[in-house]
């Protein structure tokens, strides 16, 4: 049962989950807004994506950036007009743009002949026999990448701002930020993430149709960046491979997994709002300090007052 | 393609709506006392069909009796989610964020829970009536008739509740203020477990007739997603709106569908957007300032 083969799918969902996580992390955890549309923008991703490397014969990097990009473009595009919108507002704007999306690609009947190439997409049927060029190398380093980008964002001005915008709108606004501006740049850039992650998704299973992006992948996760805590990155990853390794590991149990699921949801509500790390962050730095004085082996620093991730239990 | 035509697609579209109108008042109400989305609503309705379903085929009671079941079951479990659920949120005075992650947990957690329970199959419920009335030469089912009595009678008893009784004039209190009504002495539990257990007696019947006209499955919860389109519609917070903007929404679809059927999701979600964009307080619902 536990083959590599079987633990090596599951790294890759975590991996390209995690980005999809990461990019709702800038929008949710750090500038406070809660999109139920994500899936759609993985949609975009997946189906450009696929376009791309199928249609096109471009190459599979190439691919996904272009599909971070038109994803980003129709991010750019919704955040003009339903930025705007307060609280649950947007979130239902969102809902909808998701579901439309989804609906669009269902009746969607495509096809293209390119350069000899056929190119078939089929509605509700979808698309069939996609190269898998997602393996796991490949997406741990893509989602390295972006995590090491995501954290420089979040250290930077832009980042700062996002965070003023989420505690207080009106006050970040008084203090001279642009919010619109910053709740854009927060869009933008989860658009990106998703459709970047669409892409390694459709590369990883194969096969393409509408009904992989329903309006539950999207509550997933936004559930993922609440369990692991709002505005933390590492929270984000945590949350991400506890809850995509949790439905495998309850896979025994079988039907009962989502139910499990939904009752740890609200438990978390409950218990513990604040997600895993409740908005602090695991000490990486120091960690990775702590490992290269262990390599060095330069005793004079002063003691690690850090311990090893993992086992930090914020309060 | 002649008047009757349009007639008869007038009176599916109505009947639609009316089934809409009984779940949107649900969400309606909810939104206009605690102003978060409840999308548990959605489980609510698709638990209602069940108890109907199996009141019907392995109780084997009368008709009647199967629908006041199905009220009685969901506006229990409507409580139930609010005690377990949304109790200890409103308590803490959480934002409503996480109010609508919850709901989204407990709809997750109906909705497995009665597929692990019973089965994810979609199931048919009984032909309970097969005659039709003609007018003139517009054939009316006995079922849609039903439908748009039930949901008439439903509305018109709520719109009583909520107008001339001493609750109703506490819901409407805290609708318009919460804490204000409390200072006023209204007991504002009180009235989230009546809201809460009116909405869900609603969603029960809305699940029953629902389940009549279409199918019983697990995702019908998903279904609803437009009942909820429909509240946004007519204005969220405020139920004449919720029940006009079924109705509207309801009698679009069908043409919309009579069009192309494919297009008829689409065209609910593709609503949605445009309504927020140039109104998001919806056709009657209440715009609310941001206050500093």
């Amino acid at each position: 049962m536990f083959s590599w083969y079987y633990i090596e799918g599951i790294l890759i969902q975590s991996c390209y989950t995690l980005l999809i996580v990461l990019g709702l992390s800038i929008l949710t955890g750090y500038t406070g807004m809660f999109s139920f549309g994500h899936a759609g923008f993985v949609c975009i991703g997946a189906y450009v994506s696929v376009l791309c490397t199928m249609g096109f014969g471009l190459p599979y990097l190439l691919s996904l950036l272009i599909a971070g990009v038109v994803a980003m473009i129709f991010g750019a595009a919704l955040g003009k007009i339903t930025l705007n919108l307060k609280g649950d507002y947007f979130c239902i704007a969102t809902l909808g743009v998701g579901e439309a999306i989804r609906l669009i690609f269902n009746n969607l009947n495509l096809n293209l002949n390119i350069g000899g190439k056929t190119f078939i997409l089929d509605g509700a049927k979808g698309i069939a026999s996609i190269p898998l060029h997602t393996t796991f190398p490949v997406a741990l380093a893509i989602v390295v990448i972006f995590l090491t980008a995501t954290a420089f964002l979040m250290n930077s001005k832009h980042g700062r701002s996002m965070l003023a915008v989420r505690e207080d709108e009106l006050a970040a606004q008084m203090s001279g930020i642009n919010t619109f501006r910053s709740k854009m740049l927060a869009m933008c850039m989860s658009a990106l993430y998703a459709g970047i992650a669409g892409g390694m998704l459709a590369h990883y299973f194969g096969y393409l149709q509408p009904k992989m992006f329903m309006m539950v992948k999207s509550t997933e996760y936004t559930i993922m960046v609440i369990f692991g805590g709002m505005g933390s990155i590492t929270g984000s990853v945590l949350g991400t491979v506890l809850l995509c390794a949790l439905p495998e590991l309850l896979r025994a149990v079988g039907d009962w997994r989502l139910v499990f699921y939904g009752l740890a949801v609200i438990v978390i509500m409950i218990v513990r709002p604040k997600g895993l790390m409740g908005g602090k962050e695991l000490p990486v730095g120091k960690f990775f300090r702590w490992i290269g004085r262990l390599l060095t082996g330069k005793k004079n620093d002063p003691p690690p007052d850090s311990d090893p991730p993992g086992e930090e239990v914020p309060a | 393609m002649d008047i009757q035509y349009y007639l008869q697609q007038l009176v599916n579209g109505i009947c639609l709506g009316g089934m809409y109108a009984l779940m949107s008042v649900g969400y309606s109400l909810v939104y206009s006392i605690m102003s978060f989305s409840n999308f548990a609503h959605g489980g609510v309705i698709m638990v209602g069909a069940y108890v109907g379903f199996f009141a019907l085929t392995a109780l084997k009671v009368p008709f009647l009796v199967a629908f006041l079941l199905c009220g009685v079951g969901s506006g229990l479990l409507a409580i139930i989610i609010e005690r377990l659920v949304y109790s200890p949120l409103r308590q803490r005075h959480a934002p409503s964020l996480y109010f609508i992650i919850s709901a989204m947990g407990a709809s997750i957690f109906l909705e497995n829970f009665v597929i692990a329970t019973i089965d994810g199959t979609p199931r048919n419920y009984p032909t309970l009536f097969s005659n039709s009335i003609k007018i003139g030469s517009l054939s009316l089912g006995l079922d849609s008739l039903l439908m748009i009595i039930v949901s008439a009678v439903s509305l018109l008893i709520l719109m009583f509740i909520i107008q001339k009784t001493k609750i109703g004039l506490a819901i409407r209190a805290c609708s318009y203020n919460e804490k204000a009504g409390t200072l006023m002495g209204i007991n504002s539990s009180l009235v989230i477990f009546v809201v809460f257990m009116m909405g869900g007696i609603l969603a029960g019947f809305a699940g029953m007739l629902y389940g009549m006209r279409f199918i019983v499955k697990p995702t019908i919860g998903q279904v609803t997603n437009k009942s909820f389109v429909a509240a946004v519609f007519g204005g969220l917070g405020s139920l004449p709106g919720a029940i006009i903007g079924s109705v509207l929404l309801g009698i679009m679809e069908i043409f919309v569908a009579s069009i192309n059927s494919n297009l008829r999701d689409l065209f609910v979600y593709a609503l949605l957007i445009i309504v927020l964009i140039i109104k998001p307080s919806g056709l009657m619902g209440k715009v609310v300032e941001d206050k500093a």
